[in-house]
Formats: C-alpha cells, sequence, structure tokens
C-alpha cells in the first residue's frame, strides 16, 4: 500500500475529531497564493480575451502573424520555469523570485499599451510577460507546498487551483465590461489589467509570507544538486511517468474542435466550451484534492487520465447535440481536477525542501514539453488518418500507459504519503 | 493599531488602483465618443453615396479622426481629392451591381460577433445578421445579387489560440444563407477530398450569380477551388492560390501567391488566366495580405499598412507590366463602381 506511511497510518488509527478538524483547515499562506492567483488569473486572461481581436482587427495583422508570436511565446516558459525554480532554491527566496514574476507581467501590461501597433515590440512584450509567468509558477507551487501539512497537499493545491480558477472565468467577463464601458477601448482593456496585475502584487506582498526556514538549513543549492534532483528515484518515476501521460494527452483545442464537429451546437457557444470545463474544474479541484489526500494522490492523478479517456470515447461515442457536450465536458474537468494540482501535490514529498522549487519546475515543464508534442502528434494523426482513427487511437494508447502507471505505481517505495 | 496601520498603505493603493482603472476608462470613453480629433485627410461628411457609381470608388476610410472607419467615396479619376464619407461604418465593404455589404465587428463584445448588413443602392439597410467571428473578406457578385464573406473565428482564452476562418453567402434573391461553405463536397485530381482540417476563404462570384471561386486550406497546402452555388459541389483547380478576386470578363483572377516561407512577407500578388492557367506576377514587390478589387479590366487595387495602424489603397496593373501606385490614402476594402 503506498500510501502507507507513518504519519498517515498514525491519523488513520488515531483520533477522528482531530483529523477531521485538520481536514477543514487550509493554511492562510496557501490562502493567501490562491487569491493572489485569482487576481493575476482575471489580470492575464482579460489579455488573452482581447488579444486575437486586437492583433488581428485592431492591428491589422494576418492571422499567419499571429501564430508566429504566438508560437514564440510558448517557447519561451519551459526554460524560465526552470531557471525561476533554480534561482528561488539557491537563494531560499521564493515570495521575491514568484513576486518578480507577478511584477514583471503586470508591467507588460503597459508595455502593450506602449508597444502601440509594432509588431516587434508587442511581441517582445508578450515574451517577458510569458517569461514572468514562467518564472513564478515553480516558487509558488513551491510555496504552496512547503506552506501545507504534507497530508493535506491535495486539499492545499485543490484551493489553490479553484480560485486560480475562478480569476479565470472572471477575466474574460473583466475585459467585456471594460470594452463595453470604454465604447471598444483595447488600450482601456490592457490598463485596468495592469492595475488588477499591481493589486495581485501588492496581495502578494502584504497576505503571503516567505519561508526562509528551509534556506537557514541548508543554503544554496548548485545547479548541478538541481539536475541531481532525477536521482531520487521516487521522483524520477513521477517526473517520467507524468511526461509519458503527457505525450499521450490531448490537448484542449483538440477536445474543444472534437466537440464543435460532433455536436450541433451553434457556432456561437464554441468559445463558451472551455468554460464548461473551467466550471467543473472549479467545483471539483477542492473535492478531489482531498480525495487524493485520503486515497492516494497518484490513484486520483491516473484516475483523471481515465476521465479524459472516457472523454475521448464519448466524443466518438453515441451521444449528441448537448448531452454529448454535457458529458464530455464534465469528464474534461474532471480530468483537469484530478491531474494538475494533484501531480504538485503528488511530487511535492518526494523533495527535499531547499529543493522544492528546481523539483516542481522540472515535473511541470517535463509535462508541458510533453504535451507540446502530443499536440503536433495528435494534430499529424488527425492529418494522416482523420479524425475518428486518430481519436480512437491516442484512447488507446493513453488507456495502455494509465494502464501501466498504474501497475508500475511510482510512488509505492518513496515512503512518503503521495 | 499595528494591524490598522499595516493596511491603511494597502487601502490607499488599492483605491489608487481602482482609481486609475476608472479614470482612464472613463478618458478612453471621452475620447472615443470624441471620435478622435480631427480627421487628418480632407473629408466631406454625412454625404448620401449610392452603389454602384461609375467613375468612382468606394471604400472604407482608414484615415485618423471622426469618420474612420466610415464608408467613403473618391473619383477614380482624381482619387486625391477630398473624399466624401456616408453615415455608414464597417470594417469590412463591398458594393456592386446596386448593392452594398457591411462586415462590422460589435465593439465590445467577446467571444467576437460580426453584423452582416446587405444594402440597397441608397445605403439602406435590406437584411442584417450576426454571425460569430471577426471580419476578414467581404464580396457581392457582379449583379450584386450573390454576398459573400470570411470570418476569423478564434478560439477563447482556454483553447490554444489560433485562427480559422469561415467563409459564408446570402443569396439576396431568395434569402438562401449558407453560414459556412465548410461542408460543401469537393473534387480534388477527380476524386471526393475528405479531409477533417478544411478550411475556407475569400469568397468571388462570376456574374452567372451561381460558380464561384474560393481559397481551401488542408494539410498545410492552399488550392483554388471552382464551385457552383445551386449544384453545390466543387473541384480544386490547382495549388497555392489565396483569395481569389475575378476579373470584371470572368477569365482572370487575381490572387495572393505564397512566394516565401518567411511569415513576415510571404505573399505576391499575381494573376492567373483560368482558361490557360498562366500565372504573371504583378509589379507590386511587397507582399500583399488582401483581397484585391479589380478597378477595371486592367487594374487592381488593394490594401496595404499604412501609417499608425492605418492602411492604404494602391493599384498596379493586371498585366505584369508598369509598378503600383498610391491610391488612396488612409482607406480599404476598396470597391470600383463599374455599370
Amino acid at each position: 500500500m503506498y500510501i502507507a506511511t507513518s504519519r498517515s497510518a498514525d491519523s488513520a488509527a488515531g483520533i477522528p475529531e482531530a483529523r477531521s478538524a485538520a481536514r477543514r483547515r487550509v493554511s492562510g499562506n496557501v490562502l493567501a497564493l490562491g487569491m493572489v492567483s485569482m487576481v493575476t488569473d482575471i489580470s492575464s486572461e482579460m489579455v488573452t480575451a482581447v488579444l486575437p481581436v486586437y492583433l488581428v482587427l485592431g492591428l491589422g495583422l494576418s492571422p499567419l502573424q499571429f501564430g508566429v508570436l504566438d508560437g514564440l511565446y510558448s517557447g519561451v516558459t519551459a526554460l524560465v520555469r526552470l531557471a525561476g525554480g533554480h534561482v528561488a532554491d539557491r537563494f531560499g527566496r521564493f515570495k521575491a523570485v514568484a513576486g518578480f514574476g507577478y511584477g514583471l507581467s503586470a508591467v507588460c501590461k503597459l508595455g502593450l499599451l506602449a508597444a502601440g501597433s509594432s509588431v516587434g515590440a508587442i511581441g517582445a512584450v508578450l515574451a517577458a510577460d510569458r517569461t514572468g509567468k514562467g518564472l513564478r509558477t515553480a516558487p509558488r507551487d513551491a510555496l504552496i507546498s512547503l506552506s501545507s501539512e504534507p497530508e493535506f497537499l491535495g486539499r492545499s493545491f485543490g484551493v489553490h487551483r479553484a480560485l486560480d480558477t475562478v480569476g479565470a472565468f472572471l477575466g474574460p467577463l473583466v475585459a467585456m465590461t471594460v470594452l463595453w464601458l470604454s465604447l471598444g477601448s483595447y488600450d482601456a482593456v490592457f490598463f485596468t489589467s495592469f492595475c488588477v496585475a499591481a493589486l495581485g502584487v501588492l496581495v502578494l506582498f502584504v497576505a503571503v509570507r516567505d519561508r526562509k526556514k528551509a534556506a537557514a538549513v541548508r543554503a544554496k543549492p548548485s545547479l548541478a544538486e538541481s539536475a541531481g534532483l532525477l536521482k531520487i528515484a521516487s521522483f524520477r518515476r513521477i517526473c517520467w511517468w507524468a511526461a509519458l501521460l503527457g505525450l499521450v494527452t490531448v490537448s484542449d483545442s483538440f477536445v474543444y474542435l472534437l466537440l464543435q464537429r460532433r455536436s450541433d451546437l451553434a457556432q456561437v457557444y464554441f468559445s463558451l466550451l472551455p468554460l464548461g470545463t473551467a466550471g467543473v474544474y472549479l467545483l471539483l479541484a477542492v473535492p478531489l484534492g482531498h480525495l487524493a489526500d485520503r486515497i492516494g494522490r497518484w490513484k486520483v492523478f491516473l484516475g483523471g487520465h481515465v476521465a479524459l479517456v472516457c472523454a475521448l470515447l464519448t466524443l466518438v461515442g453515441p451521444f449528441d447535440g448537448v448531452l454529448l457536450a454535457v458529458i464530455a465536458l464534465a469528464l474534461h474537468g474532471v480530468f483537469y481536477a484530478a491531474t494538475d494540482g494533484v501531480l504538485m501535490a503528488a511530487a511535492g514529498p518526494s523533495l527535499p525542501e531547499h529543493l522544492r522549487a528546481s523539483g516542481m519546475a522540472l515535473v511541470q515543464t517535463g509535462q508541458a514539453t510533453a504535451r507540446m508534442v502530443s499536440s503536433v502528434l495528435f494534430g499529424a494523426a488527425w492529418t494522416a488518418w482523420d479524425l475518428y482513427p486518430a481519436v480512437l487511437v491516442t484512447a488507446g494508447v493513453l488507456a495502455v500507459v494509465v494502464l501501466a502507471a498504474a501497475v508500475a505505481r511510482p510512488l509505492r517505495r518513496a515512503g512518503v504519503s503521495a | 493599531m499595528k494591524g490598522r496601520s499595516r493596511w491603511l498603505p494597502v487601502l490607499v493603493t488599492v483605491l489608487l488602483l481602482a482609481g486609475a482603472a476608472v479614470g482612464y476608462t472613463w478618458y478612453a470613453r471621452e475620447k472615443t465618443a470624441r471620435h478622435g480629433d480631427v480627421n487628418v485627410v480632407p473629408v466631406v461628411s454625412g454625404q448620401a453615396l449610392s452603389v454602384p457609381s461609375p467613375g468612382q470608388v468606394l471604400f472604407r476610410n482608414t484615415a485618423a479622426g471622426p469618420d474612420h472607419g466610415r464608408v467613403a467615396q473618391v473619383p477614380v479619376a482624381t482619387p486625391g481629392s477630398p473624399r466624401h464619407t456616408a453615415d455608414l461604418s464597417c470594417d469590412r465593404f463591398a458594393a456592386s451591381g446596386g448593392k452594398a455589404l457591411c462586415l462590422a465587428a460589435r465593439p465590445g463584445v467577446l467571444p467576437p460577433i460580426t453584423d452582416v448588413t446587405v444594402l440597397d443602392r441608397d445605403l439602406h439597410v435590406l437584411r442584417t445578421f450576426d454571425l460569430p467571428g471577426s471580419p476578414s473578406r467581404a464580396r457581392l457578385s457582379p449583379s450584386g445579387r450573390m454576398a459573400a464573406w470570411t470570418l476569423f473565428v478564434t478560439g477563447d482564452s482556454y483553447a490554444a489560440t489560433g485562427f480559422s476562418t469561415r467563409a459564408g453567402i446570402l443569396d439576396t434573391e431568395t434569402g438562401e444563407l449558407v453560414k459556412t461553405v465548410e461542408e460543401i463536397p469537393v473534387q480534388l485530381n477527380g476524386e471526393q477530398y475528405f479531409a477533417a482540417d478544411v478550411n475556407y476563404w475569400g469568397i468571388t462570384f462570376s456574374s452567372n450569380d451561381d460558380r464561384f471561386y474560393l481559397t481551401m486550406a488542408s494539410r498545410g497546402k492552399t488550392y483554388l477551388v471552382e464551385a457552383d452555388f445551386r449544384a453545390y459541389r466543387a473541384r480544386v483547380l490547382r495549388e497555392n492560390v489565396e483569395c481569389p478576386s475575378l476579373s470584371p470578363d470572368g477569365t482572370r483572377v487575381a490572387f495572393k501567391k505564397r512566394v516565401a516561407a518567411d511569415a513576415a512577407a510571404p505573399w505576391r500578388l499575381a494573376v492567373l488566366e483560368l482558361a490557360t492557367g498562366k500565372e504573371t506576377l504583378l509589379a507590386e514587390t511587397r507582399s500583399v495580405d488582401d483581397q484585391a478589387a479589380w478597378l477595371d479590366g486592367k487594374t487592381v487595387l488593394y490594401a496595404l499598412p499604412g501609417r499608425a495602424g492605418s492602411s492604404d489603397i494602391w493599384s498596379v496593373p493586371a498585366d505584369g507590366t508598369g509598378a503600383a501606385a498610391l491610391f488612396v490614402t488612409g482607406g480599404a476594402s476598396p470597391a470600383a463602381g463599374m455599370t
């Protein structure tokens, strides 16, 4: 039983009242970080929502140029995330590194105003914005994991991701409101987005406490030491399996495209489909995080992928119309709720405290890179074999990998609560 | 007390940020409400324009000022003379055979929605409806009966970004509306072509109000497709033709041809003789991302980016000779008033 650790064995055998009381407690620091993420996500989703229209309609870029800009900044994130994690560990300053990342992204909103119609300048600003996002992710997740009791990690990440998703919900609404009030001024959206982002930075500095203790114990891990994280067997297995699963995961846009092709939903609803996923994610992030703490994070993580397999099968299955959309989006939301924060919660305890941020960056980067490759692969399969065979093959391979991961149980000998 | 002194600066900062956001939004609103300041080019506003007007070119005015975005008109002979503008604002505009087509993005709406409006010869509304997406191309058949358009459809913030296009057709006589032509059966090399990723754009109609041409993209390639509206079938004619525009005599199409992998400047304007398949690159050497419009049988008009987010209309001979010449400063979507 891979959840058997001294701690959880104790609490399982111990006093139920104490346990349920603790269950309700989520550290103030985690809540504060959740608020920061929520506010920051409002800001960034405001911009994301208007950016394509602004670039193509406002500035007259061709969709092709837009694609180039977009590709440019996705590549930036991966490397920067690793750097952010390492620097945060090395100087033991999670809050400062995360704060710099949040601050940089905030300033970039003003940069969009300043860039005007210069495509080069806009590209640079977007790259800087992505850099900020990449920098802050790992130290933030490390702070969440260091601010939580190890047995409640799943729940903590669930709370954080739920708040984060609330922000993603509100962002486009705020953008619409500002556009409406300003009679369609994109500049007003960018400026408001800056103000909201600045508020996020403020909340971070006022309400979030840093974890300097770890750094005092064990100072300045070297690059080699960060890279050496992969020598930790349990962590290496998590990275490897997360990346492998990422490699056979169908990206969101393909799920929505599939759904659009299969169901007779009016075109105008197409862009609302992701809200369905986000809504389910938002509702289930905390319960599933909690479940992960109780029955095992790896089980829930794999269960999420099973939900994705089911979602894919639904998409090529017998249902139709609204029913199809509801079932598929619900399963897709379960996939997110059971995997995104849960993976961090699973990885956290296998990492030494002084290398927490580096490790989280590593597992995230591995997964993200694998998912990027998977998008290309799935796109190629779609083009080569057409839609249904591509989906069925992907679902089949994913199921096989999930099964293998269930048999392998990467955390079994870890001796950690996971 | 200690707690209070810590939260006071925070409260002040929050109020400052909120005030700044509200203030800027209000400032932007005022600026938009005043429609900029003054027109940067000579404009005669509030004119009753009509289509078609022989010897005149209608276009979308993109020069900064209160008349930005409005439909404007200049004489072909003296395109530099003050433009006359109507009280009609469009993001894309087309006019032909006594009808006009106006695509206007609805301001401040997410996901984007475009109002598609068909107008009569005096620019009075005949029919209007909305479709999801942002305006890209607008065309009318020579008689004005068939209206065709292309919209950009964007994923939203959660989906991976990227554009697809959706081309649609309205038969103004029967009222038949095809919101997207992507289901049309299409043949490639004599065989039915099936692919999940087909994308269409840039429709141009012939004078019989049935035959039309457009671009199909699939599996990384673009094709010139010839189609029949009533039989609703299509066939691929050749590769690498985007945004076709049929000449007034129906024998040639002007189009943008992909000549470079460089994403910054991929296209050249070219003309294809449909009967012989002969392609001629035009004298314009800059990359053109527009569906050209024929001024007459010998010249095509197209827009290129101008100063400060504006655009200019240029002209170039359709036979590969001569040189590109500036036609109208601060304009887009030209439509020549042919009779």
